[in-house]
């Protein structure tokens, strides 16, 4: 018998992670797909839609997370901003444990954080409700709006600044036309590492706010519970059409997919 | 000037200080009373005491959650890294195109709404479990499928720039001189490898120990539960018990405790880095 000559094809090493992918990726949103649009006779259907939607309740609650995304992801990024600023500037970047203190609250169980915070509002008088949500949002969610703004703050060229400035631009104007629009594509970043994430987060809003204060998440598990299992698939596929909305304005904006923060601390 | 000068850095300082205080009180809070016999933070402290400590060590609820979310974390890192960097080799020999497409896939749960992928998961056990007949349910093993697969594109994505640096011609070297394909590779390129596969390790590693959204879908009937799940279960219905405060703490400073560590042993590396090139130069 010959010998094969031994050809060297790496390539299926990717294999197992292949397989895994399509069978734990792919055909769940495929299962998501057919259970969305499956009748009660087993055939192609926009009925789930029609009883999700028609529940007045349900477009509310779209409308509520928009809104509590946003508000909660403007306030983070009011925040963040100008910690990032000033952790990127002079002396401030040459204290690398003080940006360390800013993102160890990551590492730390999220449920435990708000569980923390919840017992602080309690003591200080803040009662369970709208704000009270807003408030665990913008904790929770803080070091990941603030990671991606610092870090290309802290990467942009002291030399543009320095020209800026023996240009005869003052500080402000260096800022306005230097360092903001550089420091945008972090911006995005941050906000999107936080914006759809919020959609998600029926934790912090069962925990921490009250019956008017429910993102859409709490909606599809709720319906899942009751064993509803068209009705959440139908809520899921018009939160999956919102994620890709968001992703493509994203990319267009940045001009790339955007990365974890928690990755950017690992290497 | 020199007054405006002072006067920033002041506003600066402030600026930091506010927002590490809010940061901090609450968790320092919780460590705190971690120490009192309090029945909820924020009562009278009474005498120092380490005493929900023990009752820490009684309530086997909260142990056999805690158990559960290492558990879940170490085998479900294992094999998102084993996973994670296979692919990493496997995607880095593809032809550009195939590349594109596969790096694109590996996106879709990063990007995805964590609820989505949480009931994609629950549809696929019922899908296996009621259209395929297979004797499967959802159990720990379920979870920890799931975690892997969720925690394997963040493997994927801290060892391929590294494998992007290394340099290719050592891998050929090796084969020139008669090791076989896989032995090249278990000897040449995965030591090269290790660091970034350590990292991958950690970041699936936490990425699982936070999650709650994919576990409390997950778990729905089968009663299994982890740390978060357990507080927010404890918030909802039964109330928390007073010493999750002690496990707050010990979480704390551990949490404190590795990550000066890890940036102690990486500011060292960097300073050896930096000597070494000196000395070349």
């Amino acid at each position: 018998m010959r010998k094969k000559p031994t050809v060297f094809r790496p390539t299926a090493f990717s294999f197992p992670y292949l397989a895994v992918t399509l069978v734990f990726v792919i055909v769940p949103l495929v299962l998501i797909l057919v259970y969305a649009f499956k009748g009660e006779d087993g055939a192609f259907s926009f009925g789930n839609f029609v009883t999700v939607f028609s529940d007045p309740e349900n477009v509310r609650s779209f409308g509520k997370t928009i809104g509590i995304a946003a508000l909660s992801t403007a306030i983070c990024l009011v925040i963040a901003y100008p910690v990032a600023f000033v952790l990127a500037s002079s002396p401030f970047d040459r204290i690398p444990i003080l940006s360390l203190l800013f993102v160890i609250p990551m590492w730390i169980n999220f449920m435990l954080r708000i569980f923390a915070l919840q017992s602080l509002l309690d003591v200080i008088g803040i009662n369970q409700g709208f704000w009270a949500a807003i408030i665990g949002m913008v904790y929770d969610f803080f070091p990941y709006m603030l990671l991606p703004i610092y870090t290309i703050l802290k990467n942009i060229d002291k030399s543009y600044l320095e020209a800026s400035r023996d240009l005869g631009a003052n500080s402000t104007k260096t800022f306005l036309k230097i360092t903001l629009p550089l420091s945008l594509p972090g911006v995005i970043s941050g906000i999107s590492m936080m914006f759809m994430p919020v959609f998600s987060s029926y934790a912090i809003t069962k925990m921490m706010g009250d019956m008017n204060t429910s993102v859409i998440g709490a909606k599809i598990a709720s319906l899942f519970e009751a064993h509803d299992f068209g009705g959440g698939s139908a809520l899921s596929f018009v939160l999956l059409l919102l994620v890709i909305a968001v992703m493509l304005i994203g990319k267009l904006a940045t001009g790339k997919t955007v990365k974890t923060p928690k990755g950017e601390i690992a290497q | 000037m020199k007054k405006s000068v002072s006067f920033s850095l002041a506003v600066k300082w402030a600026i930091l200080i506010v927002v590490l205080i809010a940061i901090y009180v609450p968790l320092l809070m919780i460590v705190a009373y971690s120490f009192s016999p309090a029945q909820s933070v924020g009562d009278d402290f009474g005498g120092f005491t380490a005493s929900l400590f023990s009752k820490l060590f009684e309530n086997e609820d909260l142990l056999k959650a805690t158990g559960n979310t290492l558990l879940i974390g170490v085998v479900s890192a294992f094999f998102a890294t084993a996973l994670g960097t296979t692919a990493a080799i496997g995607i880095h020999y593809m032809r550009r195109k195939t590349r594109t497409v596969v790096d694109a896939s590996s996106q879709i749960t990063v990007v995805n709404a964590e609820i989505v992928t949480a009931i994609g998961f629950y549809l696929l056990m019922l899908f296996l479990r009621e259209t395929l007949s297979l004797p499967v349910n959802f159990s720990l093993l379920w979870i920890i499928v799931a975690h892997t697969v969720i925690t394997t594109p963040y493997v994927l994505l801290t060892v391929s720039p590294r494998l992007k640096q290394l340099n290719p011609n050592l891998l050929e070297a090796s084969m020139d001189l008669g090791a076989g394909p896989m032995r090249s590779l278990f000897t040449v390129m995965l030591p090269q490898l290790a660091g970034a596969m350590v990292s991958g390790f950690a970041l699936a590693f936490t990425l699982s120990l936070d999650d709650f959204v994919i576990t409390n879908i997950n778990s729905l009937g089968s009663g299994i539960e982890t740390i978060s799940t357990f507080i927010y279960d404890g918030v909802r219905k039964k109330g928390i018990p007073s010493e999750i405060r002690a496990l707050s703490t010990i979480i704390f400073t551990v949490v404190l405790v590795s990550l000066i560590v890890y940036n102690a042993v990486k500011n060292k590396k960097r300073q050896n880095e930096k000597q070494s090139k000196g000395e070349i130069q």
